[in-house]
């Protein structure tokens, strides 16, 4: 897509103007971004205030229930929830916390089911809680049992034992 | 582009992709399997509100968590931009990359592994789609390959996860697991006897997705359909695999049972089709791509009713991929025009069947099991 403002440079910077109660979404390059004032170039931080003015914007315009939820705002990148449903698209991770009154039903009609019973990553981050860390070396244990790789299995069984000890050593910690 | 760029290129396309290679079970029917997952890294927005230098930033961290995963030891990593348009349609034509990573505008790139049977996109509607493909209908095999490569890669990248929805995704659609397992199957005796709308109808209400390959729209090219499950909800990557697999099985015996009632009731008017199918490709002057796939269909049919004289499976598969535009242009050195990529085309499809006649036919191809 091609800045809006220049139209010679590939846009970068995007983001949803809401003025006289429209919204309107602008797409244009770091360079115009930066001469209008828009956006410092490459200061995400600068971006985030700009959220904030557009959350503060919107606040202050919301009048019914339908705008209001049209008007939730993703804190990290700034998509705002009827952006989303224009596209289909969320922008990113931390939308999932911003709409998920919203995206609820929606993934209920999708899935038919709205809990993830699947695999978790191999590198526990942020999201992934002991019980679901010990639920994956058990299923990957019995995946190697299943293959014959007994080295991994034993390896793997001496993750679980480690885990479990800690586990016990914390409660005691707990519970004086 | 320089010749250094493309070199690594001209071996792929040199040979047919090794995933088609007409092994694996029902081959005959089954012609290919692929397992894709899709990740995104926690902390960057999605590829399409990322900035360039946040993609870049991607494909750098990618291409670090590369190095560490013994799965992608050794490969191909190809950026997208830096490729020609003919380039980037090849890898389309050979199923590794998306028509949305083949635009080639952003920063995006694929990796390759030797043999094509694992490959990652990079910066596609998710930050990485890994992709695992096999010849046949291997339906564990092919999930087995991907989720050995995505722990690896899991290892030292940051994916996008929640306790409570899974993997984070793009579109919800795919929120979950971020799986999509799929067979690429070859029905043309239920087309033949008009059973398909049945099939293709049941298929659909088991909450699995089908669709003809090649055409966009209702019309179906070389009785190929790609059936794939739905949902990434509610069920682990292991059901929906097995679900995928259990449908698919009864479609195959479905299929089975058809080409018996063809071969028994109608004989000579199927071994008709198939030899003059057969004809046409060896002896034509020029010829579409689209009627490359629709004879084919026929010759497979025949290849797996176990009719002696045909060519090999593998050579069917083979020219499923070759005949296709960017293939032929990139085989013959630069831009055709309509008509001259018809008589390349067939002159191509005329060399193969006869460098394969005579030849002994590849073992397990001659029956339907």
């Amino acid at each position: 897509m091609l800045c809006q403002i220049c139209g010679k440079n590939q846009a970068t910077v995007h983001f949803t103007e809401i003025h006289d109660n429209k919204m309107s979404e602008i797409h244009v390059c770091e360079r115009c971004a930066e001469e209008k004032g828009l956006q410092q170039a490459s200061q995400a931080k600068q971006k985030f205030d700009l959220a904030d003015k557009i959350a503060e914007m919107v606040d202050s315009v919301t009048t019914t229930e339908e705008e209001r939820v049209g008007h939730v705002q993703c804190p990290r990148c700034g998509l705002l929830y009827s952006a989303f449903k224009g596209t289909g698209r969320l922008g990113c991770a931390e939308c999932y916390q911003a709409f998920q009154f919203q995206l609820r039903p929606l993934l209920r009609r999708i899935h038919g089911d709205t809990r993830h019973r699947g695999k978790a990553p191999a590198r526990d981050g942020e999201g992934v809680s002991r019980s679901r860390q010990m639920q994956r070396l058990h299923d990957e244990l019995q995946r190697a049992v299943e293959r014959e790789e007994f080295e991994r299995a034993a390896e793997l069984r001496d993750e679980i034992q480690t885990l479990e000890r800690e586990d016990r050593a914390q409660a005691r910690v707990e519970k004086p | 582009m320089s010749d250094e760029r493309s070199a690594p290129l001209d071996d792929l396309i040199a040979r047919p992709s090794p995933w088609l290679d007409g092994t694996g079970p029902k081959a005959d029917l089954v012609v290919s399997t692929r397992v894709r997952l899709a990740r995104n890294l926690r902390h960057v927005p999605f590829t399409h509100r990322a900035r360039d230098e946040q993609l870049q930033g991607v494909i750098a961290s990618v291409t670090n968590a590369l190095h560490r995963a013994p799965s992608f030891a050794s490969g191909l990593m190809l950026r997208m931009n830096e490729m020609s348009t003919v380039d980037r349609q090849v890898l389309v034509e050979r199923h590794l990359v998306s028509h949305e990573l083949g635009d080639g505008a952003r920063p995006r790139g694929i990796f390759i592994a030797p043999g094509e049977r694992l490959s990652l996109m990079i910066n596609e509607e998710d930050h990485l789609r890994l992709q695992a493909m096999a010849s046949g209908f291997q339906p564990a095999e092919a999930w087995a390959a991907a989720d050995r490569g995505d722990d690896e890669l899991g290892q030292s990248l940051d994916f996008a996860f929640s306790d409570e929805i899974g993997y984070l995704t793009s579109c919800p659609t795919n929120t979950g697991t971020g799986l999509r397992a799929s067979v690429l199957i070859h029905l043309p005796a239920l087309v033949l006897l008009q059973e398909i709308q049945k099939v293709l109808k049941s298929i659909m209400q088991v909450g699995l997705n089908v669709r003809g390959l090649y055409g966009e729209h209702s019309d179906v090219m070389g009785n190929l359909f790609q059936v794939s499950n739905q949902t990434t909800l509610g069920q682990s990557e292991r059901e929906s695999i097995e679900s995928l697999e259990r449908v698919a099985r009864q479609v195959i015996d479905t299929e089975e049972r058809a080409r018996e009632r063809l071969i028994r009731d109608a004989r000579v008017q199927t071994e008709d089709k198939v030899w003059r199918a057969y004809g046409m490709l060896r002896y034509c002057r020029q010829i579409s791509a689209q009627e490359v796939i629709n004879l084919c269909s026929a010759v497979r049919l025949g290849v797996s009713l176990g009719i002696p004289g045909l060519c090999p499976l593998e050579i069917v598969n083979e020219l499923l991929v070759l005949t296709q535009p960017a293939h032929l242009q990139r085989a013959n050195g630069g831009e055709l025009s309509l008509p001259e990529r018809n008589v390349y085309r067939a002159r191509l499809v005329r060399e193969r069947l006869a460098a394969a006649e005579g030849a002994p036919p590849a073992p397990g191809t001659a029956s339907t099991s």
